[in-house]
């Protein structure tokens, strides 16, 4: 957890205190227009100031929700790919078993998340590198952030399909890996339940078969295969957590993927950016040695409204932009291999990670249905001696 | 007319003398004796629950009982060293009910059962009879039953009152669970050598109009019967004989246990269906997952398919047990309260006859011997107790065998939810191993 003794070097929680300080349920529409509930958590900051007596800094806050998180860190991973980005707290109430709530409204949950939440916000600002972003500071300060208009723009124009497929097949396996786990620990923990009550029939057959005479023995023994099969599962559950323990290596593997996706994403951006910036330059040196003016700037403009340039000045300007042509056709160049021999070896390695996956959970699979039977033949084992013991009676 | 009375007494070897039975026939007009089969069957019942066997049968006078019917004296013997059940070969009244039907009438909507008898006795006057009831009538054969046979231990009936938008009366479970008790119930009275000879269970079996019967019968007192005065108020008894308060504790404590064993029951139905409601929603996860692969796709929609198995065996299993386990519980519940009732009315008896005995050395008069209704009540406490203790004991051993059945028959349906389980689990295996081919 972050401590406010740790080395914060020179960063934004030496300007401001950060706290996430509460949580609210809100209903509203969502994307598709269907009503939905959600929790939306309130982000306090005040200027750090030496205070003196009586006063204290005004308190900025506003509202913000989960997703909100979501985009600005998914924003700082494409900003600053060479940055370790600090992580934020899990989406849903993931894999709980034996009574915790599976739901994200339960108020513990969200309380862990606000702690959560506040604690990805203070890494952050306590990053030298992140903490300078202005995208940072405005989801801090301003409700109205450039952060949705942002994503909406990062768009690449060209990826390659083979990713966007891969993409999506990651956040699709995340999304029903973590479901089947979540499901798989409530049906452990039914299936305890119904083998442990079973224990109850050993106690009261002894008691009856007290006041037996024939009777007597088959109950006795019967009700000791009882407790034989009620003490059973526990062994039975915890070989299952091998089974789940496999799983949940897929599940994080999946966001490994993902982030294979990204960096693909993220160079085909670069590239992309790239090729434009050396277009428009083209297009300025073009326009520049032919003295047409094609696209308006503002450059173009306070030239025209305050004299033209002479011919010498206009010369130099040239030639700064064929330099910079130049490199910028290299660079266009050697990104572009870069980005081909990352497809390839990436794709290769991807290939390699799908054979893997495959073997790997076809063989859990196995142990599991392994596990199943096994499970079987001790529920008739156990029953068989049970009704041989009723056979006496 | 001649009376020709029995007595069956059992002399311990300590000398003790006790009236176990007494039983009376009257002669017909024509002055002969004919010693039916039911006497003769009452009889050895008797003699058998004495536990020794006769060599010669003799009235307290001496002479020897004229046996002018099939039965004689070699084939009586026979018959005292059976077991108080009668065997399949010696049964000669055979009961049963099904083919429930729901009628609609203006006033009413309810179900009749139809009950079917096969028989050889004399008492009745053709082999077949195919009759129609309703729960009502045998409400009224029982209370009937009860009336005239004081004495003995009634079979109980299912629950009479269900409320109403709880369980519904008309579901096919619902029918059929009574049904079986019905046909339980019927079966328990034609297994019983006393009970079986009875006028009222004779006209329920035959009678086409058995409402005529009912509404004749209120008026009439019942030949055979013995009302019992009930004794109001508290009594204390002497000294109860001890196989009665062992029953009486027995019963205590077999009725919390069977409570307790029915609550477990009830609890593992409603684990087992929660269960099964986390499991409805887990085999469809894989199902979806195989949608996203290509390899995986069908070893994980087999995955799918075998849950779905498993939790159809699993609603079975539970089905069963709600349907076959603790009705037959309940059952026995109520068995064990009839019984309670019954020991309480012998109680009552008892203390009758203790009480008059008082009152008579209270008098303190030199009597030369026991007035006659003083002699009635001890009479009438002696064939109880020799009716009761005869029905306890055929009462523990049906027990023991219902139980037996009862037990064996939950372990089975466990045994077999778990075999249709291993097979789907077993089944996909191959699925789960197959190599895909080389492209």
């Amino acid at each position: 957890m972050f401590r406010s003794e740790d080395n914060m070097e020179d960063c934004l929680l030496k300007k401001i205190e950060i706290s996430v300080s509460e949580a609210e349920k809100r209903t509203g529409r969502n994307a598709v227009n269907m009503q939905e509930t959600y929790t939306a958590y309130l982000i306090e900051t005040r200027a750090v100031e030496s205070q003196t007596e009586g006063q204290c800094s005004p308190v900025d806050s506003l509202w913000r929700r989960y997703s909100e998180f979501e985009l600005l860190r998914n924003y700082l991973l494409v900003t600053f790919p060479h940055i370790v980005v600090p992580p934020l707290p899990e989406k849903r109430a993931e894999f709980v078993w034996h009574k915790l709530s599976a739901d994200n409204m339960d108020p513990d949950f969200v309380e862990r998340r606000r702690i959560g939440l506040e604690n990805f916000l203070l890494r952050v600002a306590s990053h030298p590198i992140l903490c300078q972003d202005k995208i940072f500071y405005s989801f801090l300060t301003q409700a109205d952030s450039r952060l949705k208009a942002l994503s909406a723009t990062f768009r690449v124009k060209n990826p390659d399909k083979r990713f966007t497929e891969l993409k999506h097949y990651s956040d699709e396996l995340q999304s029903v890996i973590s479901h089947l786990l979540r499901v798989r620990a409530r049906v452990a923990d039914r299936l305890y339940g119904v083998y442990k009550v079973h224990g109850n029939y050993g106690r009261v057959f002894s008691e009856w078969s007290a006041i037996e005479k024939e009777m007597g023995d088959g109950l006795q023994s019967a009700g000791h295969h009882m407790d034989v099969y009620s003490s059973s599962i526990d062994d039975i559950l915890e070989e299952e957590e091998h089974y789940a323990d496999q799983l949940k290596e897929y599940l994080f593997y999946a966001e490994a993927l993902r982030a294979v996706c990204r960096k693909h994403e993220l160079m085909q951006y670069d590239l992309e950016m790239a090729a434009q910036d050396l277009t428009s330059k083209k297009q300025q040196c073009e326009e520049l040695a032919t003295g047409t003016v094609r696209t308006f700037s503002l450059k173009g403009m306070t030239s025209k409204l305050f004299g033209q340039e002479t011919p010498e000045q206009r010369e130099a300007k040239i030639k700064v932009l064929e330099e910079q042509i130049h490199e910028g056709e290299e660079q266009l160049k050697s990104k572009n291999l870069e980005g081909r021999d990352f497809v390839k070896t990436a794709w290769a390695d991807i290939e390699r990670f799908k054979e893997q996956k495959n073997r790997d959970l076809k063989e859990a699979l196995i142990s599991y249905a392994v596990m199943q039977i096994s499970m079987c033949k001790k529920g008739i084992q156990v029953w068989t001696n049970a009704k041989e013991c009723f056979s006496k009676m | 007319m001649v009376v020709v009375v029995v007595a069956v007494i059992t002399i311990t070897s300590s000398g003790d003398v006790m009236v176990v039975d007494r039983l009376v026939e009257e002669t017909t007009s024509d002055g002969e004796t004919s010693l039916g089969r039911g006497f003769l069957q009452r009889l050895s019942y008797s003699l058998g629950s004495c536990f020794f066997a006769f060599q010669d049968l003799s009235l307290p006078n001496g002479t020897p009982v004229d046996t002018s019917s099939p039965a004689s004296s070699s084939s009586l013997l026979n018959r005292l060293q059976l077991d108080d059940d009668l065997d399949g070969e010696t049964r000669d009244l055979f009961v049963t009910v099904d083919d429930p039907k729901k009628h609609v009438c203006t006033m009413e909507t309810y179900i009749t059962y139809r009950v079917t008898t096969k028989t050889t006795r004399a008492e009745f006057d053709l082999p077949e009879y195919s009759v129609r009831r309703r729960y009502q009538d045998f409400d009224w054969l029982r209370n009937k039953l009860e009336e005239s046979q004081p004495t003995h231990l009634i079979p109980p009936l299912p629950e009479k009152f269900v409320m109403k938008g709880v369980v519904d009366r008309f579901s096919e479970e619902f029918v059929e669970t009574r049904r079986k008790a019905l046909d339980k119930f019927l079966k328990r009275i034609a297994d019983h050598p006393v009970l079986s000879f009875n006028e009222h269970f004779n006209v329920f079996l035959t009678a086409k109009d058995l409402n005529a019967y009912k509404k004749q019968g209120m008026a009439l007192l019942s030949k055979m019967g013995e009302s019992v005065k009930y004794v109001t108020g508290g009594y204390k008894l002497r000294s109860r004989p001890l196989e009665f308060a062992a029953m009486g504790e027995y019963l205590d404590i077999f009725a919390l246990k069977l409570g307790t064993i029915d609550r477990i029951a009830q609890r593992i139905i409603k684990e087992q269906l929660e269960y099964l409601v986390e499991l409805r929603e887990y085999g469809p996860v894989y199902s979806t997952w195989g949608g996203l692969e290509v390899e995986l796709g069908e070893p994980l929609e087999g995955v799918s398919a075998c849950i779905g198995n498993c939790c159809t065996a699993l609603e079975e299993l539970s089905e069963d047990m709600t349907e076959d386990f603790l009705p037959v519980l309940r059952e026995y519940i109520l068995y064990s309260e009839s019984m309670k009732n019954v020991l309480k009315k012998r109680d009552q008896v008892q203390a009758e006859y203790e009480a008059k005995l008082e009152a008579v050395a209270l008098k303190k008069e030199d009597r030369p011997k026991v007035p006659t209704d003083v002699e009635k009540c001890q009479d009438r406490v002696e064939c109880f107790n020799a009716d009761l203790k005869a029905d306890m004991e055929r009462w523990q051993n049906s027990k023991r065998q219902d139980f037996r059945q009862l037990l064996m028959g939950m372990a089975d349906k466990n045994i077999q939810y778990y075999e249709k389980c291993l097979t789907a689990w077993e089944s996909i295996i191959p699925l789960l191993q197959d190599k895909p081919e080389t492209k």
